[in-house]
């Protein structure tokens, strides 16, 4: 297939980039973590969120507030710390880290803000909350509106609510608006909460591992939940210096047309996904030093990928699931997944699969058992969710 | 080349309405159950599935039945069709079914068969299977119709030649409040070879979309 407009397009360079999750509060806290091999998933027993112990990735809630509290002092009208849910104070810690460093202005009319989430503030659906905060906040405009406004975004937030794949299509769709000369600068931002709610629900269709999940491995059991932000700054503006710089060099995304809870048996969509995103890229899959796969630990999820990477070819590619260290993190997982990725371009470093010992799909991958440096030009980053819907994304160093 | 409307579906206040033309009213309707139900019977569409979906499943299904089923879209490679989608409300609706059956500890029955469809997209996973379509989805949230997103979002779609053919709009359900705006969108070439109908295809834009959108509101 064509890609006869890519000559003509701007580059999206990565500026940026935030992780907040139970490894830490920006992303170079959580690449410490990951190269000291700490996981973030802890055996939580909390029956405010499930009857029974669980194991949940959790983002550490005193550290929050404090670093919550310090923006809202510093910040230039007055806010109450306490006005905001949860999920609200991790975006926002999360995008003031991006905004502060870059000295991005949110109010130019080619800035934009760009929301990734599954399930936004659905905490609010439980009685504890229901005096404290306006039934409102349950819908997705609302809270976009709440974080636009206390940066002062000029722009309507764009909101992707697109299951797992939430945070990798929120960076295609930010890369496809700087390339088309839309927006200059693109501030994309995911989180999600551990809530009732989605541990419930998840239990149900008994997809949860008993212990820390254990992506792509021979003894997965499941996935494990955890809670994150993140966000990513995007922009068309080439940075100043001589050093390389990270750029998203293309993505799409495709549907199983299958089921809406099982992933394809074949791995084709997916395959098309990321064969489309190489494309985009201008490159072979065999060029790609790293692939940062969605490995939720789940049988069928994992098997699937496995073939999907195989049928683009990309089955020597070393690779590697973080949600052994953080588990799921929902609409935050596209977003911080692909920041470590970045981090690894930046530093030249894999680092390995957490929770992975034996092969546990049909097909051989390379999977990451170590840290280790590498020439880390040319990444992957896939996704995919319930829906039948798949996605993958390419970063390229220029 | 430039993209065309070809077909859509409205349904609003419990009637629907396909290319312009009215196809279901009926007064004594005051549920979105026995809406989507009369509806379904009617156009004899004829697929076990639907009952098992949601709300929003059901509608977007339905909206998209009534206004596909006419079209050729086999003609077009799976994986150079489409569909993006907004709302309002996400999940909402089958949202505050699945927290019902977490509410009381002495009486907790979550289900998959619920919690599955406690994410907009599942709507457009059950299309996508329905009809084979493979190419690019998404599902934007919005607190009203905004016809320059879709626009925007689907026509740069097609200028990147992800795809062929779109289905693209609205699909809102809380309660017994139902919305849908449907359209299915394609190059100008490929209007040209199909039969001439009862709706003449319009330019596919922000304006037209919330044209047609609108137009029980004049």
């Amino acid at each position: 297939m064509g890609y006869r407009t890519q000559i003509t397009m701007k580059q999206t360079y990565i500026y940026e980039d935030n992780i907040i999750s139970s490894l830490g509060f920006t992303t170079l806290e959580n690449i410490e973590s990951i190269r000291a091999n700490a996981i973030g998933i802890r055996i939580t027993d909390d029956p405010l969120l499930y009857p029974r112990p669980v194991p949940l990735s959790k983002v550490d809630p005193a550290a929050l507030e404090t670093r919550f509290n310090a923006i809202c002092e510093q910040h230039k009208r007055s806010v109450a710390p306490d006005s905001f849910t949860r999920l609200e104070k991790l975006l926002i810690t999360s995008i003031r880290e991006v905004i502060h460093r870059d000295d991005l202005n949110p109010y130019h009319p080619k800035t934009l803000l760009i929301l990734s989430t599954t399930k936004g503030n659905i905490d609010l659906l439980e009685e504890r909350y229901k005096a404290k905060f306006n039934h409102k906040r349950l819908y997705l405009w609302e809270l976009a509106r709440i974080v636009q406004t206390f940066f002062g975004f000029v722009n309507t937030p764009v909101i992707i609510s697109n299951a797992c794949i939430s945070g990798v299509l929120a960076l295609i769709t930010a890369s496809r608006y700087i390339q088309s000369g839309t927006y200059d600068d693109v501030v994309v931002a995911g989180g999600d909460i551990v809530s009732e709610f989605v541990i419930a629900g998840f239990q149900s269709f008994q997809a949860l591992s008993p212990d820390p999940c254990k992506p792509f491995d021979q003894n997965r059991s499941g996935l494990s939940l955890g809670e994150a932000a993140g966000a990513i700054h995007l922009s068309s503006r080439k940075p100043v210096g001589n050093s390389r710089m990270v750029t998203l060099a293309g993505g799409a995304t495709t549907n199983d047309a299958n089921h809406i809870s099982g992933p394809s048996r074949t791995g084709q969509e997916l395959s098309l996904a990321m064969d489309r995103a190489l494309q985009q890229a201008g490159i072979d899959a065999s060029a790609l030093n790293y692939i940062a796969a969605h490995g939720t630990a789940t049988a069928y999820n994992d098997e699937m990928e496995a073939k999907a990477i195989a049928l683009s070819k990309a089955e020597q590619v070393p690779v590697s699931s973080q949600k052994g260290y953080w588990g799921h993190t929902l609409g935050a997982a596209g977003i911080i997944e692909s920041a470590v990725a970045v981090a690894s371009m930046r530093n030249n470093q894999l680092y390995r699969s957490a929770g992975f010992e034996t092969p546990g799909v049909t097909i051989p991958l390379n999977i990451l058992t170590e840290h280790r440096d590498a020439e880390v030009d040319q990444v992957l980053k896939s996704a995919s969710g319930f829906g039948g819907c798949n996605a993958a994304v390419v970063f390229k160093k220029i | 080349m430039r993209q065309f409307i070809t077909a859509y579906t409205l349904i609003d206040g419990f009637k629907c309405m396909v290319n312009g033309r009215l196809l279901f009213y009926q007064e004594n309707i005051l549920t979105f159950a026995d809406f989507i139900k009369a509806l379904y019977k009617q156009e004899q569409v004829n697929y076990p599935k639907f009952y098992k979906m949601d709300a929003l499943g059901k509608l977007g299904f339905i909206a998209s039945e009534l206004l596909l089923r006419n079209k050729d879209i086999k003609s077009y490679p799976p994986e150079l069709t489409g569909v993006v989608l907004s709302n309002s409300s996400s999940s909402l609706d089958t949202d505050i079914a699945h927290n019902e059956t977490i509410r009381n500890r002495e009486h907790y029955f979550p289900s998959p068969s619920v919690f599955v469809y406690t994410l907009p997209n599942i709507v457009i996973g059950e299309i996508c299977i329905r009809n084979g379509i493979k190419g690019e989805n998404a599902f934007l949230v919005s607190e009203s119709f905004n016809s320059e997103l879709i626009a925007g979002y689907v026509t740069d779609l097609f200028s990147r030649e992800l795809v062929k053919g779109c289905l693209c709009g609205w699909i809102e359900v809380l309660g017994n409040r139902c919305e849908a705006f449907l359209a299915w969108v394609e190059n100008q070439a490929d209007v040209a070879e199909t039969k001439p109908g009862p709706f003449n295809p319009v330019p596919f834009d922000a304006e037209h979309l919330k044209l047609l959108k609108n137009q029980n509101d004049r």
